[in-house]
């Protein structure tokens, strides 16, 4: 016996090793729950991240723009439509009206981290005989590159902008035929003329945007595009990226404008993600109950098979406490143990199914992501069911009397 | 006028009370025993010598009547303090030796003092040696329990009663399951601790030769005691 450890983790451990077929049975069961558990969290995490990333480093957390007068159907004073037919106005761009007290408003709101004025349009890009259709995306770095990491998509060049700069896609530069420090002429629709200079060589990741997207100063799209002052977007981030619906629901109802959250664009991705959530609970709150009843069964059995054992301590002078300790450690040692090896057994099938599954042009299919905090949440969470699974029994040890028991 | 060690007044126990299946097992039942008594308790099967001694042992309360021990009224204890008292005061052999079977002969031995501390210490085991080698078997005390015969199991079951010093020792049956020989040899022991501690052993035995040996001989019939 090992000096000063207490009473009930001796006898505890020694009873388990005693017992040790029953043991190793019920401690691979738990193993087999928690890394399913490790498992799934793990990938869907990664799933999860991967998409979110994606989703949030291209786009604002919510778009502000001017509202749609036109576009709405005419409805009369009863409930039918009058005209069903809704035309869009002509490629005209909206402006926000009063944007910079917006701005100033927007950017007292306790729960937004960033707020950025951008002025967005379509032009055409000519270099030489070659020419393309862009869009013109004007920017303030200041805020812009925090609410999408442009400088994390050079790939030559830098993502500074001076009013004569322009950053473009590979798709694009490729097209046209530049490189970095070459100039551009972009014409917009209005009819003004600029002759920029490459910067920056930018790639998304994403072939529409590699081939559309350039980026330029606020000002400089504004003076291309004719709409000095004005801007036609305001970008916003926040805090919280899942109060991104409330709070553009909340700017929709105090400002004449439109706001669009992250969420509600990219609602069938939200939806699923959400669904693959509820999935994973109820699979957690499925496992965590069999192991529960595996090790509540188990230590029943111990309870009865040891009874003699149990009701000769209680005669030794061990207290009804004690007895209770031994049993719900039994039931935590055993759900920690489970949780140990579970844990090694998912983040074993987690690499070995990162490095077979492959996306068809061989690049991951999701992100290997092991946090600790997995591994610690699930531990602790196993521990705890093993000492919440193990109440019952060690309540029924508690209760034998010793007399009955000595003489069973 | 000293407290007697041991002291029974008017005890009776009812099993079942209140059911068709009630039984009263002892009628008021009056025993005083003192320090280094060696006394033999025989009587029938079922006449209530187990039952006897399980309230002596206070792992069992008296149906009425009153139990002092040192002079102390164990009836206005609560269980806490009744398992206190049993713990430092009372050593038990049963006749089926019941030990742990996950531990060495020496933690068995150890056990009561662990489970009055809470944890091991070297003095725990220093003292355990000493009763292993006290009853003869320094040379198996690191054998599983289990693995040693039924007369070494009923000496470690000894060992183990005797490690807190109780002041009462109470064997049920305790050569009951052994052979002439083996008997023999657990009987001479408890003898010997007997003279030597003034420990007073309250022993249950069918064998007549045995109980002569003793100083006393208490007899149990229906739940009566008689002394010749
Ligand atoms: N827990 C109990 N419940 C009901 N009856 C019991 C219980 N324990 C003992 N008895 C009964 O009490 C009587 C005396 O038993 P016991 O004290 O074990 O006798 P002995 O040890 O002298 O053989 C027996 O008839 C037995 O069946
Ligand atoms: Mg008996």
């Amino acid at each position: 016996m090992t000096y000063g450890l207490p009473l009930e983790w001796i006898v505890a451990v020694r009873f388990l090793y005693e017992g040790r077929l029953q043991t190793l049975f019920i401690v691979v069961g738990i193993s087999i729950g928690v890394a399913v558990i490790v498992f799934m969290s793990a990938m869907l995490a990664g799933l999860e991240n991967n998409i979110l990333k994606r989703v949030l480093t291209t786009q604002a957390q919510i778009q502000v723009i001017a509202p749609d007068q036109v576009a709405r159907a005419l409805r009369g004073k009863g409930e039918d439509m009058e005209d069903a037919t809704v035309q869009r106005p002509s490629q005209r761009v909206a402006l926000i009206d009063q944007w910079q007290s917006l701005v100033r408003s927007l950017r007292a709101e306790p729960g937004i981290t960033f707020v950025s004025p951008t002025t967005t349009g379509s032009a055409l890009a000519v270099r030489g005989e070659a020419s393309r259709s862009i869009t013109l995306i004007g920017v303030e770095p200041e805020t812009y590159f925090h609410i999408v990491k442009i400088p994390d998509y050079v790939v030559a060049g830098d993502a500074r902008l001076t009013s004569e700069s322009i950053l473009v896609g590979v798709e694009l530069a490729k097209d046209l035929g530049v490189r970095v420090g070459d100039k551009i002429n972009v014409t917009a629709a209005s009819g003004d003329q600029r002759v920029l200079t490459m910067t920056g060589l930018l790639d998304f990741g994403n072939k529409g945007a590699n081939q559309r997207s350039t980026y330029v100063a606020l000002r400089t799209a504004q003076s291309v595009m004719g709409m000095i002052g004005g801007v036609t977007s305001l970008d916003i981030n926040l805090y919280d990226i899942y109060a991104a619906e409330v709070m553009a629901q909340s700017i929709m109802a105090s400002h004449r404008v439109v706001a669009e959250s992250w969420i509600k664009t990219n609602a069938q991705f939200f939806s699923a993600i959400q669904a693959q959530k509820a999935t994973n609970t109820l699979i957690r709150l499925f496992v965590g109950l069999s192991v529960a009843f595996g090790i509540a069964a188990v230590l029943v059995v111990s309870v009865i098979q040891r009874s003699k054992e149990i009701g000769i301590l209680r005669a030794m002078g061990t207290t009804r406490g004690q007895i209770i300790r031994l049993f719900l450690l039994q039931g935590g040692l055993l759900g920690f143990a489970g949780s140990m090896v579970g844990a090694a057994l998912g983040a074993g099938g987690l690499f070995y199914w990162h490095s077979v599954a492959r996306q068809s042009d061989g690049s991951e299919l999701f992100p290997l992501m092991l946090e600790l905090q997995l591994f610690v949440y699930t531990a602790i969470l196993a521990t705890l069911t093993g000492l919440l699974a193990a109440m019952a029994p060690a309540l029924r040890a508690a209760k034998l009397d010793p007399v009955v028991a000595i003489r069973g | 006028m000293a407290d007697h060690l041991l002291r029974l007044e008017q005890i009776s126990k009812v099993y079942n009370a209140g059911e068709p299946s009630q039984t009263e097992v002892l009628h008021g039942i009056d025993l005083v025993l003192d320090e280094g008594e060696f006394v033999a308790i025989m009587g029938p099967s079922g006449s209530g010598k187990s039952t006897l001694l399980n309230i002596i042992g206070l792992l069992d309360r008296p149906t009425s009547g009153r139990l002092l021990i040192g002079g102390k009224d164990t009836g206005l204890l609560d269980d806490a303090a009744l398992t206190r008292l049993r713990g430092e005061s009372i050593g038990f052999v049963f006749q089926y030796h019941h030990l742990i079977s996950a531990f060495t002969a020496l933690e068995n031995v150890m056990m009561p003092m662990v489970v009055e501390r809470g944890f091991p210490d070297r003095q725990c085991e220093a003292r355990a040696r000493h009763l292993v080698e006290r009853v003869g078997l320094a040379k198996v005390a690191d054998h599983l329990a289990t693995n040693m015969s039924g007369g070494q199991q009923q000496r470690i079951a000894l060992a183990r009663a005797l490690v807190m010093t109780p002041r009462i020792l109470l064997a049920d049956e305790p050569t009951g399951n052994l052979d002439t020989q083996s008997a023999d040899d657990v009987f001479a022991l408890m003898r010997e601790v007997n003279t030597k501690s003034r420990t007073c052993f309250i022993i249950v035995t069918h064998n007549k030769t045995m109980a002569e040996r003793c100083d006393r001989i208490i007899e149990v019939v229906d739940g009566r005691i008689h002394e010749p």
